[in-house]
């Protein structure tokens, strides 16, 4: 390899990580205010754990992201099945509509929903802004996500297996619980992590959908930040750093015992 | 006996035509449902609103109008005013020039990443992952403190003498782009990264053994085979940094507004929402536009997956 080659890479890595790192380092800062190192402590971690907020703002985030990963899954997977599996008029259609959601900005889906909430709210009463709301919201940018992974990763599925399974004497519901399933499990664990993942990291539709008892973590962040960077949002910050990190080296490590 | 009643044998296995249907509609219909209620609905929603108009207390309104977007194309009640026009052209613009700078970026790592040894490569891609993972929103902020008035950043440009010391250096429209860039080139590294990886390196080889210089070798034996990914990744960061609302917040001015703070002030503060309504449809078509483009130029779907 060029030596040039490898000196960009790792200066660009060190772009990439620069950001990561000094969240990290001043999560560990004696000092209260402002960029320069003080000393080591842990005190802002402390503080973090005794933060009734904070602490509300990672259960929101957490029942969120499960909720809508496991609704999300489920109808994505079989809407990803189906599109790799039948044939049926409108498909190549339906295959081309569902990158339009993954490419939308944030921001227009977002306040389409607001307006939405808002009008069903007016003439129903229902959907008070709130846990729920943020849900539907997060499903919905969640199953062309899912339905994208499932139906790519059925690609290897051979047809002949179900075949076989049918020539066996398996009735349509056995051949589902025992060949097919088992074979997109992978695909389908690898859209739920997907899922669950934009969920956590998802700030813009959570913002505009969320009602004033349904803080996440990145929604605290950003009103926070707003109020002026404190170190123990950087506290707050790292425990997602380690969290989205730990999850992509355990993906790395499966992965590695998938392919010897 | 009917037609659609006939049975037929489809992998394997005997089943009627209606049957089939009805398996058909039973695994598509929760799925284009839900997003037929939860998507295309609040689209229709929102174009229909921003051919309304606000109310006196921030109520949505008839009569039908196209007022909202004149006032987006410059002509308001004062006269002809540019500042929505500029707003626009610089979305654009600053979906361009990040799109172009993560490209710059992109394309060394993924050639890097494609290029090391076996032990390593994995450990690599780990490492394009972590960021990709990481809140974007921690990765944003993260820059006020890098470029906070007493951070290392301000003391090397203060001691290179381009500021004074104890100046910041956000906001403004550099330290949007940095951080436009750092954030969104993982997105597109990873998809290039999948193209790069796929070379066939022979075609190169007889490209140079033609006598074609290093320039020619790429343009004409490597990019038509890494075009999928770079199209893929190019997407992937222009599209959503047209629509960025949190960065130029947090990290730019009053001259850094794009379209998406636009369209925050308007469903925010401003209570505007049929103008915030014709800005999000305006947002709405510069994507459709370039998928559209690009569909027609390459066809396949599966590019874009």
């Amino acid at each position: 390899m060029p030596p040039l080659l490898r000196c960009v890479a790792w200066l660009l890595f060190a772009f990439l990580y620069a950001p990561i790192l000094v969240v990290v380092v001043f999560s560990f800062n004696t000092a209260r205010f402002g960029a320069s190192w003080q000393g080591f402590t842990l005190d802002w971690y402390r503080k973090l754990f005794a933060n009734e907020i904070a602490l509300d703002a990672l259960r929101h985030t957490l029942i969120l992201a499960i909720a809508s990963t496991l609704v999300a899954t489920a109808i994505g997977s079989l809407l990803g099945y189906a599109l790799r599996r039948f044939t049926f008029t409108g498909r190549r259609l339906m295959i081309q509509l569902l990158h339009i959601p993954v490419f939308v900005p944030d921001i227009v889906m977002a306040v389409s929903l607001l307006l939405l909430f808002k009008f069903l709210r007016q003439w129903m009463g229902i959907f008070e802004l709130g846990l729920h709301t943020m849900a539907l919201a997060h499903i919905t940018f969640q199953i062309p996500f899912v339905a994208i992974v499932v139906r790519a990763r059925l690609a290897g599925l051979d047809p002949v297996l179900e075949e076989a399974a049918h020539d066996l004497g398996g009735d349509a519901r056995q051949v589902f619980r025992h060949v097919t399933l088992p074979l997109m499990l992978p695909g389908i664990f690898a859209g739920a992590l997907l899922a669950f993942t934009l969920s956590l990291d998802d700030f813009v539709v959570s913002f505009f959908t969320s009602g004033a008892g349904s803080v996440t973590l990145p929604i605290l962040i950003y009103s926070s930040v707003k109020r002026g960077i404190t170190p123990e949002i950087n506290a707050l910050s790292t425990i997602l750093i380690v969290l989205s990190a730990a999850a992509t080296v355990t993906v790395t490590l499966l992965q590695r015992r998938e392919r010897p | 006996m009917s037609a659609s009643d006939r049975t037929r044998v489809q992998r394997g296995e005997v089943i009627t035509r209606r049957a089939e249907l009805r398996r058909v509609v039973g695994t598509v219909a929760p799925g284009a449902g839900w997003l037929l209620v939860f998507f295309a609905i609040p689209l229709l929603l929102i174009v229909t609103v921003s051919f309304l108009s606000r109310g006196q207390y921030g109520t949505v309104e008839g009569p039908f109008t196209f007022e909202n977007y004149r006032r987006l194309a410059g002509f308001g009640w004062l006269g002809f005013d540019p500042l929505y026009p500029i707003i626009l052209l610089r979305s654009v613009t600053l979906g361009l020039v990040t799109t172009a700078l993560a490209v710059l970026g992109g394309l060394p790592l993924a050639f890097f990443m494609a290029r090391v040894g076996r032990r390593w490569k994995r450990i690599v891609i780990a490492l394009v992952l972590i960021p990709f993972w990481t809140n974007l929103l921690v990765r944003t902020y993260a820059w006020q403190i890098l470029l906070a008035p007493d951070g290392w950043l301000a003391a090397a440009t203060t001691a290179a003498g381009l500021t004074t010391a104890g100046e910041a250096l956000y906001p403004g429209a550099l330290a949007v782009y940095a951080c436009l860039v750092c954030d969104y080139l993982p997105f597109l590294v990873l998809p290039l990264y999948a193209s790069v990886e796929k070379i066939n390196w022979t075609l190169a080889e007889a490209a140079r053994d033609l006598g074609a210089n290093r320039w020619n070798v790429f343009r004409h034996a490597i990019l038509p085979q890494i075009q999928p990914g770079l199209i893929a990744g190019s997407l992937l960061v222009f599209l959503p940094a047209t629509g960025q609302f949190v960065i130029p917040d947090l990290l730019g001015g009053a001259k850094t507004t794009l379209l998406g703070n636009l369209v925050q002030q308007q469903f925010g503060p401003n209570l505007d929402w049929p103008f915030g309504s014709a800005i999000a449809v305006v947002s709405l078509v510069i994507v459709l536009v370039t998928l559209g483009l690009l569909a027609r130029q390459h066809g396949s779907e599966e590019e874009l997956a």
